[in-house]
């Protein structure tokens, strides 16, 4: 079992836990994820892990209530227990001094993408982030983003708080803005990392092709053990199969196959609103 | 029935009780639930079978036994009602005996060897096993009491020994190791313990309350069990041994899925075995919604491969609802890895068995599978593995209208922990290279066995691996020899 010992609400069905998981902490770094399973009979769910504390041995998880299972970890309060916690999972990011790198955050995808802009400007990066969400009340992480950048720039799709529409869109103008002398592409920009929703990083990769800009994304596909065993999660990446659980879960954009990845996160969607639906009933009930 | 003189062979006519059937749900009903398929002797076919035993002079099942289970004396304690010692001479060399008595293939080992096989059929030691295992779990269940090692008092306090994986191989290992007074600890990555057994092998064939009493069975020998650690990742080998474990027994199993490289293997309906296993048994999806994992059902479903796990996948897929079962295997049936009596009851039960047939692409309408193409193949000479290879007829390709599609041609050994094992030798198929004896690695302090180094294989010939490794563990533990 693994106590929540703090909870809090970012936004609306937005929640950020902070889990006690010593072993997994001292050896948790950026880019690298969970699977939880909230009851016995639950699904395991992969969870990016957003920060991790090794001196308190705690893990913080962002999670958004979509489904069935995300709405049993929303119903957990401060001093409940989530009963499995595996990891850390996956391989960790790439961590250096790359120069100017723009990070991109969308909705939840934010909370992955604080503690490797955490770890890249700890090593001497120069950290643009570019944030958004649908509204200004659903952008989650604000303030925690704004400490770790040297520069933030907020999106949301209303126009509620900054840029007026998608990251990708903010993105584009920011590329043309700092283009560079000779090159008619190039910009001063060295390296893009870009999560969020699967349609979002797709839009952030067509942005950045043309610009020949390294892109890194870390794919959210379905899984089960998140360990390499069953498969679940492959996409095809430069056109070979891969594993996001083992081979990634980030990889360069430009060779990501979205329109595969966005399919194959639909295989339950029907089972998923099933299961969904009982759950609103029983609770129901229960009222 | 114990005769003195003569030959064993000269015995065998003196048997004229034929073979004691194992009682099976009808193959109609059950081809629609997930309850056990064999539903065990009665105490009235275990004493008949037992009797069928010749006790010969030089018993031959044992050596055919990988952990050389005492047969003779075991089925002996049966004849004359002594149940519960029976069970103990069968722990003597095996902590998992409802386990082999259901999923050992027994007619390629001890049963093959039995001498009575010659002219008539073997006695079913695999069946008896399994009565005497499944009345003891009984017995205690009736009495509300826990299986127990020696009345749970036993207690280890020799040196720290780690176990990595709690299938088979891990299992035995650990037990083996506990009743040398080793300190064990058994860490493994999924939240339940038990290895294939309990996210590989279905409900219908092993039920997991019987893995889970033999997993209590192991903790009550003051065995630690962890779960949700993917060694590797929470911990390395060097942790381990920092901690003060003397030695690392490495038993994680062929986990990783091969596909076939055809188009279309990404589909959404097409699983690996594993996953489609895992989600069924582990995740227990034949149960959605009212557990939370999903699995798609699909009306016509095509199995690809012809072992075990192939008849495993395809017998799920028909108890989910599926009107048309399609195994398809490239060789002929003769050829099949899997035990016969698995493949007899996935005929039995409707399964159509499309052999000397090979995939070549799967067609998908809109991201999901339609239709598989398959090509009609005949045997020609033998290859390597000394299987006639088959060899596809030019032209014969042909479509069948599917749904979901389960690749069940093989597991490679999973990287994810020996990646990060410095100076481990692996061989050229990727698996661990360990000593076959002694379990012995390039790594000192490090010994491997089961599916990760034999590639994928028998639950006893893991178990076997496991109990050799525990042997090699003690003595290079005490004499620090390597």
């Amino acid at each position: 079992m693994f106590k929540i010992i703090n909870k809090k609400e970012l936004a609306e069905g937005i929640a950020q836990y902070i889990v006690e998981a010593p072993l997994i902490a001292k050896k948790a770094m950026a880019g690298q994820f969970v699977v939880i399973r909230v009851k016995e009979d639950g699904e395991r769910v992969p969870l990016t892990i957003a920060a991790y504390d090794r001196e308190k041995g705690t893990l913080m998880l962002v999670s958004m209530r979509v489904g069935k299972s995300t709405a049993l970890l929303a119903g957990l309060k401060k001093g409940d227990s989530i009963l499995d916690v595996v990891g850390p999972l996956g391989n960790a990011s790439e961590i250096e001094d790359f120069g100017r790198v723009i990070c991109v955050g969308g909705g939840v995808g934010i909370a992955p993408v604080l503690p490797i802009a955490k770890e890249l400007k700890a090593a001497g990066s120069y950290i643009i982030s570019v944030i958004g969400a649908k509204t200004k009340d659903m952008l989650i992480l604000e303030d925690e983003m704004g400490a770790v950048s040297d520069e933030l720039h907020i999106c949301t799709d209303d126009g509620s708080l900054g840029y007026k529409g998608f990251v990708s869109g903010f993105l584009e103008d920011y590329l043309e803005k700092n283009l560079t002398g000779t090159d008619p592409k190039k910009t001063n920009i060295e390296r893009c990392i870009a999560i969020g929703p699967a349609l979002m990083m797709a839009s952030v990769a067509k942005v950045t092709r043309p610009f020949n800009l390294k892109t890194i994304v870390s794919l959210n596909s379905i899984m089960v053990d998140g360990t390499g065993m069953c498969g679940a999660c492959r996409v095809a990446v430069g056109g070979k199969t891969k594993f996001v659980c083992v081979d990634g879960p980030e990889f360069d954009a430009h060779e990501v196959d979205f329109e595969l990845l966005i399919s194959r996160q639909r295989i339950y969607c029907d089972q998923e609103g099933v299961c969904y639906d009982l759950y609103e009933e029983e609770c129901k009930c229960k009222k | 029935m114990v005769e003195k003189t003569g030959s064993d062979k000269k015995n065998i006519k003196k048997t004229k009780v034929p073979r004691t059937p194992m009682p099976q749900q009808d193959p109609k009903v059950r081809a629609r639930n997930f309850q056990e398929v064999a539903l065990g002797y009665t105490e009235e076919d275990a004493l008949l079978e037992a009797s069928r035993c010749i006790q010969c002079k030089k018993p031959r099942c044992i050596k055919g036994c990988p952990v050389e289970i005492d047969i003779k004396e075991f089925i002996k304690l049966i004849t004359e009602k002594k149940f519960e010692e029976s069970l103990a001479k069968i722990r003597e060399k095996n902590t998992l005996p409802a386990i082999c008595g259901r999923v050992c293939p027994q007619e390629d080992q001890c049963e093959k060897e039995c001498i009575l096989g010659i002219k008539d059929e073997p006695v079913a030691i695999g069946r008896l096993e399994r009565y005497v295992a499944d009345r003891e779990l009984k017995r205690l269940a009736d009495e509300g009491k826990e299986c127990v090692f020696l009345d749970g008092t036993h207690e280890c306090t020799r040196e720290p020994v780690a176990v990595i994986g709690s299938g088979p191989a891990g299992l035995t290992c650990a037990a083996e190791l506990s009743k040398m007074g080793f300190k064990v600890t058994i860490f493994e990555a999924l939240h339940k313990a038990g290895g294939v057994l309990v996210y590989g092998i279905p409900e219908f064939r092993l039920p997991k309350d019987i893995v889970q009493k033999e997993i209590d069975y192991l903790k009550s020998m003051d065995v630690d069990l962890k779960v949700n650690m993917v060694m590797g990742k929470i911990l390395t080998l060097d942790d381990l041994f920092k901690d003060g474990f003397k030695a690392v027994f490495i038993s994680t199993g062929a986990g990783l899925p091969y596909f076939m490289g055809i188009s279309g293997e990404n589909l959404n309906g097409v699983y690996s075995a594993n996953e489609y296993l895992t989600r069924s048994n582990l995740m227990k999806a034949y149960k959605f919604p009212e557990c939370d994992t999903p699995i798609m059902k699909g009306e016509n479903v095509a199995v690809v491969g012809g072992g075990n796990v192939a008849m495993d996948s395809a017998r799920t897929a028909q108890r989910l609802g599926a009107k048309n079962v399609y195994l398809i295997y490239r060789r002929s049936e003769a050829e099949m890895p899997a035990r016969n009596e698995e493949i007899e009851h996935a005929k039995e039960e409707g399964i159509n068995l499309k052999i000397l047939n090979n995939p070549v692409e799967i067609i998908g309408k809109d991201g999901w599978v339609d239709k598989i193409k398959v090509i009609k193949m005949e045997l020609g000479e033998p290859d390597e593995s000394g299987r006639r290879r088959p060899i596809p007829i030019k032209g014969s390709e042909y479509d069948i209208d599917i749904d979901v599609v389960i690749m069940a041609i093989g597991q490679g050994p999973n990287p994810l922990l020996i990646s990060t094992i410095p100076g481990l030798e692996l061989n050229s198929r990727g698996n661990i290279a360990a000593d076959t004896e002694t379990g012995k690695t390039s790594v000192k302090g490090v010994f491997a066995g089961g599916d990760i180094v034999t590639g994928a294989a028998t639950v006893i010939l893991a178990m076997g691996a496991g109990r050799k490794a525990a042997y090699s563990i003690d003595e290079y533990i005490r004499t620090g020899k390597w």
